[in-house]
């Protein structure tokens, strides 16, 4: 989670990504950034995010790309 | 059957009066068979494209469904006896055979959409070559371009992509899915709608009731004024100016462009009401394509607003996947190891967005014209991108952020922005659009905007002064509609000030609306995309 | 209590949105009536067909065709000479299928012993003009007949409904509108006399185009379907049917259709007279009986051409002379003091050079 959040805070460093639940319906977060996260997610945990899971739902907040990480790596 | 026209409205008052007096079972069916006859009104031989896209669409997400259901089933019962590498490469077949059957649908109905409306580009473009090396040119074909293929084609390929994904099971009704594909109200300019949010409410039996067949009979009323009253009203100067560039520079030009803003703007977004409208009549809830996109405060923002369907289908089934994509993974380790963490982590994505916009270009229509003006798009994009850094430095220096003035000023540069490169839309060809945007600076003579002036390009001055007022109430409801439903509001009025309000809005497009004998009745700008 | 207050405000719910309703119809209404032109200074032909229905139905012979019955034939003179009760239902480059429903619509209200067409019309096959189209049409009363005969006249672009709803057609006019739409609102001045539209004026008929060759003059088979449908309608109702061509000099009338017309007179035992033929012995002068340089004739030569169709229907179709009967009598005395006083005033205003 630590690793996560460090990713998260060097994108937007003025945004608290622990309380925050609606990083992608308010705009905090856009297709860039979220390319941005599913590749150094990728690259850190070592895991291969399918384009289907690329949803609002699952970039909300911390704590759902967080459950998406732990999912893929489950699959792996 | 163009949505401003008679032919039309009675074809929407029979479906309407025939949808709520048969079995509500029946409803769906019926709703299908009356897709089928307005599309083939157009013409019948429209319908076998439809025909194939939906029985080869549906025949691929069943077919996956199966292969899925079967493999899940399969690994479940299997998989304790197996190691992770087993596992893992048993996994890694099962994908590609289930990609093998994506893409067979995805290239079956692209190449159909490719075929049919861009040969004729291909075909220009190989002569242009040929030409240029003293061959022959190869004679043009004569294609038919199904009604709103691009729009049923990109619907389909969503449903399979989700289907794929696992976003979606897939459509058991071969009919079911065949009316999602050919729902008429969005067949001739969209909005691009997702299976999981259509078939929510397309199947099910609706009772008639005053509380969503009023606000949809309103709705469709709001945007016939858009389109009667403004927007073919604008497409008159518009096309007066563009039809002669030599004459209709400077100046005129400028006004062509903020008339042309204006007109597919009310063109678009009403026809976008009659659909949404319609189809709240019928008690179906088709996904809003516009959010007053001409308040944006900068260019992102407004492609966020302004057919946002479009938008998000391109984001979700192109920019993502081919993002997250395994080569645009390795490039992205690549350019970081070559280039620096700066440039190489900005590599796939910029990629990826060249390719979305190069693509959303020539979606739009098959022509320079339209790539020109989608690169267009993307080069102001990443150049606002880039410069992000020197605007928190502005900011930080100039307390404007937030400010009223400084709002409107953003909206301002947004608007004009992005009708500068709307331009691309209305000239002839890519080298007389620069030169005609380039007269906007050289030639500017602010007498060529008087009434007077004005007056010669078609319209009288009577027709501004109903354009302005249209504008000014256009203007008025969107800024209302900030602090919600507009029409919500209207329904807390007593009833005789209700019935004021709509008549009153009928009236004027019954008066004002610009069509008839002596007014030639325009095409909806998006009705070929 | 609660369900009794209910109930009343449902009512009144019902009420308002009913009288809304009627409001709006009122005021659409109104629109119309504003909106629609009113052919009263400018182009009078719009308003000539509707003006029928305010006349007593008493006609033997009724004529139905173009400008070359309703500018050339004065129906006071008719009934003056020969005591014959005529009246022109004829209006603007009216096609034949427009005559043939106009036919029909006009025996709805009378029957007459004679219809009198003139033969025209019969170079046209097809919907010509939709300004035209509406004044011929729009006058009429709503019956099936009206409804086929628009049907029959739409070209490009016309619709039903914008007949049904004429604000459809002329909302564009809401910016140009003047003082005659607000002064006839709800009424109409008269601008024919029993359907003859009356001029004084004089333009002698000089250096006529020459006509100009046709690749083919057979008329068209629709053209003859609605003279076959106008004889029929005749034969059914046993009135006797006149074919005539008025002595217009423009637009020409070729040999080859006048040949086509006496074979089919012939072939149907009808009767056909080219008045063309007859100039001399009508005694018209086309240096001072024409308004419009052979066009159209003026009173002068109307009242001589009426006199030769006088004689020709009192001696071929038989028709008495009605004069003495009261009842005519006092229709016609009524109407021929509104012609001869505009008779006049017309002369003297020419005479004053206005």
């Amino acid at each position: 989670m630590n690793d996560l959040l460090e990713i998260l805070q060097d994108l937007h460093p003025e945004v608290d990504f622990e309380t925050q639940e609606n990083l992608v319906d308010e705009g905090i977060l856009d297709s860039f950034d979220i390319v941005t996260i599913v590749t150094e997610v990728s690259d850190t945990f070592d895991i291969r995010i399918p384009a289907g899971d690329i949803i609002p739902e699952n970039f909300n907040s911390a704590k759902a790309i967080y459950r998406l990480i732990q999912r893929c790596m489950d699959e792996e | 059957m163009l949505f401003a026209s008679y032919e039309f409205i009675g074809f929407l008052i029979l479906t309407f009066l025939v949808y709520y007096l048969i079995p509500r079972r029946w409803q769906w069916g019926f709703l299908l068979l009356a897709g089928y006859i307005f599309y083939a009104l157009a013409d019948p031989r429209y319908l076998l494209f439809i025909l194939f896209t939906s029985a080869s669409i549906y025949g691929c997400g069943r077919w996956l469904a199966a292969r899925k259901a079967a493999f899940r089933e399969r690994f479940a019962r299997e998989k304790e006896g197996l190691d992770r590498e087993r596992k893992k490469a048993w996994k890694a077949a099962e994908g590609k055979a289930q990609k093998r059957i994506l893409l067979l649908g995805l290239l079956s109905n692209l190449g159909i959409l490719a075929v049919t409306k861009y040969t004729n580009f291909a075909i220009v473009n190989v002569n242009a070559i040929r030409t240029a090396f003293g061959g022959s040119a190869l004679p043009m074909v004569d294609l038919l371009v199904p009604m709103g293929i691009s729009f049923y084609t990109f619907q389909s390929i969503g449903y399979l992509l989700d289907v794929y994904w696992d976003k979606i099971s897939a459509e058991k009704n071969p009919l079911k899915f065949a009316l999602f594909v050919s729902f008429f109200p969005q067949l001739v300019q969209g909005p691009i709608s997702r299976f999981g949010d259509l078939s929510k409410t397309l199947c099910i039996p609706h009772a008639p009731s005053a509380e969503h067949i009023v606000p949809g009979l309103e709705r469709i009323l709001w945007g016939y004024f858009k389109k009667l009253v403004i927007a073919d009203r604008m497409l008159v100067a518009v096309k007066a100016i563009i039809a002669d560039p030599d004459t209709y520079g400077g100046a005129f030009a400028f006004a062509g462009m903020l008339f042309y803003a204006l007109e597919l703007y009310a063109d678009f977004t009403g026809g976008i009401d009659i659909t949404i409208g319609t189809a709240q009549v019928l008690g179906i809830e088709v996904t809003e394509n516009f959010r007053r996109p001409y308040f944006s405060k900068g260019i992102k923002e407004y492609w966020k607003r302004w057919h946002i369907t479009m938008g998000t289908w391109f984001t979700d089934y192109i920019f993502y996947p081919m993002s997250v994509s395994g080569g645009m993974q390795k490039l992205n380790k690549w350019g970081r190891k070559h280039l620096g963490d700066r440039i190489g982590k900005r590599l796939p994505v910029y990629l990826c967005s060249f390719a979305v916009w190069f693509t959303t270009g020539i979606w739009h229509g098959a022509s320079w014209n339209f790539i020109v003006w989608g690169l267009g798009n993307f080069v102001v994009i990443m150049i606002s991108q880039e410069l992000e850094p020197l605007y928190d430095r502005f900011h930080k220096r100039f307390a404007v952020e937030g400010r009223t003035p400084w709002k409107i000023f953003q909206v301002v540069r947004t608007v004009l922005l992005m009708s500068l490169l709307r331009m691309f839309d209305c000239y002839r060809d890519v080298p007389l659009t620069f030169r005609m945007m380039g007269s906007m600076f050289t030639s500017f003579h602010i007498r060529d905007l008087a009434l007077s002036s004005l007056t010669g390009l078609g319209l009288g001055a009577a027709d501004y002064g109903i354009l302005l007022a249209g504008t000014i109430l256009l203007t008025l409801v969107s800024l209302a509609g900030r602090k919600g439903s507009v029409r919500a509001r209207i329904m807390t009025f007593p009833v005789a000030a209700q019935c004021a309000v709509w008549f009153g809005l009928f009236l004027l497009v019954i008066l004002f609306g610009y069509y008839g004998i002596g007014y030639e009745s325009s095409q909806f700008i998006y009705n070929q995309f | 209590m609660q369900e009794a207050n209910g109930k009343k405000r449902k009512r009144i719910r019902a009420l308002t949105l009913l009288s809304c309703l009627m409001a709006a119809v009122l005021i659409l209404a109104f629109l119309t009536r504003l909106l629609e032109p009113k052919y009263m200074s400018d182009v009078v032909e719009g308003a000539m067909i509707a003006e029928y229905y305010g006349a007593e139905k008493c006609h033997d012979v009724l004529f139905i065709g173009d400008c070359e019955l309703y500018e050339n034939i004065t129906p006071a003179v008719l009934w003056e000479e020969y005591g014959i009760s005529s009246y022109i239902r004829g209006s603007a480059q009216q096609l034949i299928w427009q005559s043939y429903y106009l036919l029909e619509d006009t025996l709805r209200y009378e029957k007459p012993k004679v219809v009198v067409f003139n033969v025209l019309a019969m170079q046209y096959d097809e919907p010509q003009k939709e300004a035209y189209n509406r004044m011929s049409i729009e006058g009429i009363r709503w019956s099936p007949a009206k409804v086929r005969n628009i049907l029959a006249s739409e070209t490009e672009g016309e619709h039903l409904i914008e007949y049904v709803f004429p604000l459809l057609r002329y909302h564009s006019r809401i910016t140009q509108l003047g003082a005659e739409d607000w002064k006839y609102l709800f009424h109409r001045d008269p601008v024919t006399y029993s359907g003859y539209y009356m001029r004084v004026d004089v333009r002698p008929a000089e250096n006529l185009p020459p006509a100009k060759p046709l690749g083919d003059y057979r008329f068209g088979d629709n053209a003859y379907a609605y003279l076959d449908k106008i004889r029929e309608k005749c034969e059914e109702e046993g009135i006797e049917l006149v074919l005539m061509k008025a002595p217009s000099l423009y637009p020409y009338w070729y040999e080859e259709w006048d040949e086509q017309m006496e074979n089919y007179a012939q072939e149907h035992d009808l009767c056909y007279i080219n008045f063309l033929d007859r100039t001399e012995e009508i005694g018209l002068d086309y240096r001072t009986d024409t308004y419009d340089a052979g066009l159209h004739l003026n009173l002068s030569g109307a009242e001589k051409l009426t006199r030769a169709v006088g004689s020709l229907l009192a001696e071929r179709c038989g028709l008495t002379d009605r004069r003495g009967d009261p009842a005519l009598d006092a229709i016609w005395a009524k109407r021929l003091a509104r012609y001869h006083a505009d008779v006049e005033a017309a002369y003297a205003a020419l005479a004053e050079g206005k």
